[in-house]
């Protein structure tokens, strides 16, 4: 069977079609997050009070089925994977901002997507979380220079699991999957004995 | 059943999971890439912050000031957040959520809880900028797409939360 995905990267698919596919995935993720009531930052941060662990659910549970369904469309040769772009990593980067964003993120009590839908659905604290956010990065444009050399530091390019390990593309996908399920039992184990969120 | 203040109940955090999960998995068979939120409030911001002052581009905004003819609208990113806010829309539209409010504990006033908001939205936006990335494009992008930054940037986002939530729980009370 002949590779003929990403559509875009193959050139089946033109500029503005390419628009309204990201409209589409764009209303579909809003919708899933406000479903499983991601638009609610009394919800999202009871996350970090282990009184309810949605976010832990919800994000690990998309990160199981999408990276299985990379794994199986690749080795079904439907999909190319050496063309489907993988962010990548800057290590102490990624381990600082990381860390600046998780402080950030139970403070606001939302993240920059559940912020969007938590504001689509009349909440004034998700308009207030989206105006942090573009002061935010503003600030971080004005501060660059000085924080340039951290920026760009240990950079190792597109770098994966797989490769860290020494391990084959399913193994590791098996070992995420694996990972996700216990956290799973954890999460269902800790809501069981949870006292009242108030 | 999920606990909730408004409307129908919520839909099953798993089952929303493998929602998101598909929308990740058509993202890359149609694009190429994955998805992000960040990255679109950096071309918004970029594309401001060099016509308002007709500056250069600051080195920051290169590869994020719209340089398409259509400008923002022409921002693949940017769409797909404008997507967003409708997709939240309308569920929240359909299960009877939308309402004016400002959510908060029940003895926070509004005004301390914006300025929370506020704040924390400035620390997470200067965090995702030197992360390249935060909970869509690093944690669920990256995450499924075996990125080792992307699962730094998970494990580093989850412990700095759970050192921060003892000192802001009162928020919720």
């Amino acid at each position: 069977m002949a590779m003929n995905a990403p559509l875009y990267e193959t050139g089946a698919l033109t500029g503005g079609g390419a628009l309204a596919v990201a409209l589409g995935v764009g209303v579909a993720f809003g919708f899933f997050l406000e479903r499983a009531g991601l638009g609610s930052a009394r919800k999202l941060s009871a996350q970090f009070r282990l009184t309810d662990l949605t976010v832990l659910k919800v994000m690990f549970t998309a990160i199981v089925t999408a990276s299985l369904g990379v794994f199986w469309l690749s080795r079904l040769g439907a999909l190319d994977l050496a063309r489907v772009y993988v962010p990548e990593t800057y290590l102490l980067p990624q381990l600082v901002g990381g860390a600046i964003f998780g402080g950030g993120l139970v403070i606001a009590g939302l993240c920059p997507g559940t912020a969007c839908v938590s504001a689509a659905t009349g909440r004034f604290d998700g308009v207030a979380v989206i105006g942090g956010l573009l002061v935010g990065i503003l600030a971080y444009g004005a501060m660059h220079p000085i924080v340039e050399r951290l920026a760009m530091a240990t950079p190792r390019g597109t770098f994966t699991l797989p490769q860290l390990l020494g391990a084959p593309h399913g193994a590791t996908v098996l070992l995420v999957v694996l990972t996700a399920l216990a956290a799973f039992r954890g999460a269902e184990w800790l809501e069981a004995r949870r006292v009242v969120d108030r | 059943m999920s606990s909730n203040d408004r409307g129908a109940p919520y839909m099953s955090p798993y089952l929303a999971g493998v929602g998101i999960g598909v929308v990740l998995l058509v993202t890359y068979v149609v694009m190429g890439h994955g998805l992000g939120v960040s990255g679109a409030l950096t071309s918004v911001v970029g594309t401001a912050a060099t016509s308002l002052s007709n500056a250069p581009v600051l080195p920051a905004w290169e590869g994020y000031a719209a340089s398409s003819s259509r400008g923002l609208l022409g921002d693949w990113f940017v769409v797909e957040v404008i997507g967003i806010v409708l997709g939240g829309l309308l569920s929240a539209a359909l299960a009877g959520r939308l309402r004016p409010d400002t959510e908060r504990g029940e003895r926070v006033t509004v005004n301390r809880r914006l300025v929370f908001a506020v704040g924390g939205g400035a620390i997470m936006g200067i965090g995702a900028r030197l992360a390249k990335g935060c909970t869509s494009g690093q944690a669920i992008t990256g995450g499924s797409l075996l990125s080792v930054g992307s699962w730094i940037f998970i494990v580093a986002a989850f412990a700095a939360a759970y050192l921060v939530a003892p000192l802001v729980r009162r928020e919720w009370r």
